[in-house]
């Protein structure tokens, strides 16, 4: 199987959708003639012309609400957010319009949009480009929340969210961008809300997601090696819908759950997990919920100590040993 | 790339018509009687909608309950605005306002009792009962709402207009917003997009005076449409008290939209005779007499009435069996929407997703909803 790119699969992702449904548009800054700020769209412009690969202003509120518009009527706009972080000064057009406007119209109205972008720290950009929205995302019923960890899953699971009738918000992560993954020739779609488990093991479950599935399975590696503990890894792969039953299905066989997110601590993802986890599976858990988050400050600044801020293995590896201990 | 916009400066366009004159102007003189009539039939059905939604909001059910919750933004006054624009649409035309939508509903053609009965919460009404009044939706009649947030809707209007563009549909879209919109981000952020890309979208601002309990003079600096120009389109001014100058001042800017793709932004001097919503008590921020003034003197229905009239279109004993059939209508909209019943705790979890209200259909796995 050839190896590509994250990168590369969400481009190969976009080019497949936009050859098969003509009403398929790719918007944002930077999309078509500078090929991208992170180059995910290098080359579209040039394939499928300046109808279809759309540069716009530094607007996110105009452009994306008039994607949510367009998309009212039968567009199927594929918006890139530079960074999501940028999703704030759009607030009111992604979680008031799109989120809403099928509910309020009583289900008269759909709106198949998907926005991407990248949403992860680690890049030393500082509190402003470093958020990761998918809790506040994930908070509002309507929408749908993908979070892709390897190249094969940001292929299959965008050529889903493209072709989903409700708005579905894509989560990428530029240190992911150059990472290879094998990745089939073949078309091929993995359907939103299915969990994917990475790694099987015995002792301990880590419920994860995004970048910190590769984190979690680098940790997994050294537990094995150094410490003889057997990992699991589940990637949630999808935030809402949420595949719960395949996290349950782990805890069940191992009795012990860590809960890995780049996300600050309070009312993220994990928050959710461990209630879901603790409701539904109180008599399978050996020991409390563990969850290893950012660091509870504003993303800062300093290379060396973001890296410290985040989840990354060496601190899977101690959070694994605390959970076990 | 040129550092220079291409596209010719923008201009305010005038009307060469005198005041007077607006009913012999081509796109009203060539209305037959019964489409002259219409107009003012659709008029003093907003008006006496409006009226008995005013009373079921301040009256008490059979139960003892109220029959209308939260708030009410009444179009009473205003009504020339939109029947005027909404006259002029063909089929590829759109339209999409703020909250104070019960007008717009009514002339594009929505059926009175779901309106009413959103009022209400019933299930039978427009949204369902979902949206209540500030969020009427009717697709097949070419309204995208009825939207809450001041100015949120108008990315949303250049957003119809980009997917006429696109499709390659010879329309336009009207995007209406109150005078208070106009200091708003997302609409600068608009106009800027539907300059840039020539999308057939004119932006309506009904200008009412007040955005809220604040005026145009203590909210926005200069003239509110000529921050059009700005964008570099074209922009224009109409007194909105009249149904036909309203007709003849937005046709031209309908036909730059569909036929050569330019956006503009037409300012709508208009006036309300109720408060911003029901709950503004109206008695701080501008006087009785200048109310009655607009009531008086400019109100659109009374406006209208004079002229055919005058023209010779229809009687006064036509005009009161308009009035009194209106008054039906709302009666009996009034009482399929108090006979109705409310939605189910069921149904809360309906229209949310596309996916769980279509299950045969749905690809996604994992659940959707949580408790």
């Amino acid at each position: 199987m050839p190896q590509i790119t994250y990168r590369e699969a969400i481009r190969h992702a976009l080019a497949e959708e936009l050859t098969r449904d003509p009403n398929v548009v790719v918007m944002g800054e930077e999309v078509a003639q500078f090929n991208g700020a992170y180059k995910v769209t290098e080359g579209l412009l040039a394939k499928f012309g300046p109808d279809r690969i759309v540069d716009t202003p530094i607007s996110e509120a105009g452009f994306i609400g008039l994607g949510v518009g367009a998309s009212m009527l039968g567009i199927r706009p594929v918006m890139e957010l530079m960074f999501w972080s940028f999703y704030s000064v759009a607030f009111d057009q992604i979680l008031n319009n799109a989120a809403n406007v099928r509910y309020m119209s009583g289900g008269q109205i759909n709106c198949p949009i998907v926005i991407r972008g990248p949403a992860n720290g680690g890049t030393n950009v500082g509190a402003t480009h470093s958020h990761t929205p998918e809790n506040v995302l994930a908070n509002h019923p309507g929408v749908k929340v993908v979070v892709p960890a390897t190249a094969y899953d940001a292929k299959g699971l965008l050529k889903s969210a493209i072709r989903d009738n409700d708005p579905v918000f894509f989560l990428e992560n530029t240190i992911l961008y150059g990472d290879k993954g094998e990745v089939p020739e073949a078309e091929y779609v993995i359907p939103l809300g299915k969990a994917d488990v990475k790694r099987t093991g015995t002792d301990l479950t880590i419920v994860t997601y995004g970048r910190c599935v590769i984190h979690s399975l680098k940790a997994a590696e050294t537990l094995e090696k150094e410490h003889n503990i057997s990992v699991e890894v589940v990637d949630l792969r999808t935030i809402r819908p949420l595949d719960i039953d395949t996290v349950l299905a782990s805890v069940q066989k191992t009795h012990r759950v860590l809960i890995v997110e780049e996300q600050k601590p309070f009312a993220s993802v994990g928050t959710q997990l461990a209630y879901m986890i603790q409701r539904e599976a109180f008599d399978d858990l050996d020991g409390p919920i563990h969850r290893l988050a950012t660091v509870d400050a504003p993303a800062i600044y300093s290379p060396p100590v973001e890296t410290e801020q985040l989840p990354n293995p060496g601190r899977v590896v101690k959070a694994v040993l605390a959970a076990l201990a | 790339m040129s550092k220079k916009p291409s596209a010719p400066a923008a201009k305010k366009v005038e009307s060469a018509v005198p005041a007077s004159d607006y009913a012999l102007t081509p796109i009203n003189a060539s209305l037959s009687r019964e489409q002259k009539i219409e107009l003012y039939r659709t008029m003093v059905r907003i008006r006496r909608f409006e009226e008995r939604s005013l009373r079921a909001y301040q009256g008490k059910n059979a139960a003892g309950g109220t029959n209308i919750g939260g708030f009410l933004h009444l179009y009473i006054g205003q009504e020339a605005v939109a029947v005027g624009c909404c006259s002029l649409m063909g089929k590829n035309d759109h339209v999409i306002t703020a909250y104070r939508d019960h007008g717009h509903a009514i002339a594009v053609g929505m059926d009175t009792k779901p309106l009413m009965a959103e009022l209400y919460g019933k299930i039978t009404g427009c949204s369902k009962g979902k949206g209540g009044s500030m969020h009427y939706f009717s697709p097949d009649k070419n309204f995208w709402g009825g939207h809450g947030i001041v100015g949120g809707q108008i990315p949303l209007g250049t957003g119809l207009a980009y997917a006429l563009k696109y499709q390659g549909k010879k329309g336009a879209a009207m995007a209406f917003m109150g005078d208070g919109a106009v200091n708003q981000g997302a609409v600068h952020e608009a106009y800027n997009l539907a300059s840039l890309w020539n999308l057939p979208v004119v932006f309506v601002i009904e200008n009412n005076g007040y955005s809220m309990g604040t005026s145009q003079a203590r909210s926005s600096a200069g003239e509110l449409a000529k921050r059009a120009a700005g964008y570099n389109m074209d922009w224009g001014q109409c007194n909105g008290h009249d149904v036909f100058e309203v007709r003849a001042v937005m046709d031209h800017f309908l036909t730059q939209a569909r036929e050569h793709s330019r956006p503009s932004t037409v300012e709508i001097d208009t006036y309300r005779y109720r408060g911003h919503s029901v709950a503004d008590p109206d008695n701080t921020y501008r006087t009785k007499a200048e109310v009655e003034e607009y009531r008086n003197n400019k109100d659109p229905i009374q406006v209208a009435l004079h002229q055919l009239l005058a023209a010779g279109v229809f009687t006064a004993e036509i005009a009161e069996q308009i009035d009194a059939e209106a008054r039906t209508e709302a009666e009996i909209a009034a009482e399929f929407a108090d006979a109705s019943p409310y939605p189910t705790v069921d149904d809360i979890q309906k229209d949310v997703y596309w996916e769980s209200d279509h299950p045969a259909e749905r690809k996604s796995e994992g659940r959707l909803f949580f408790d």
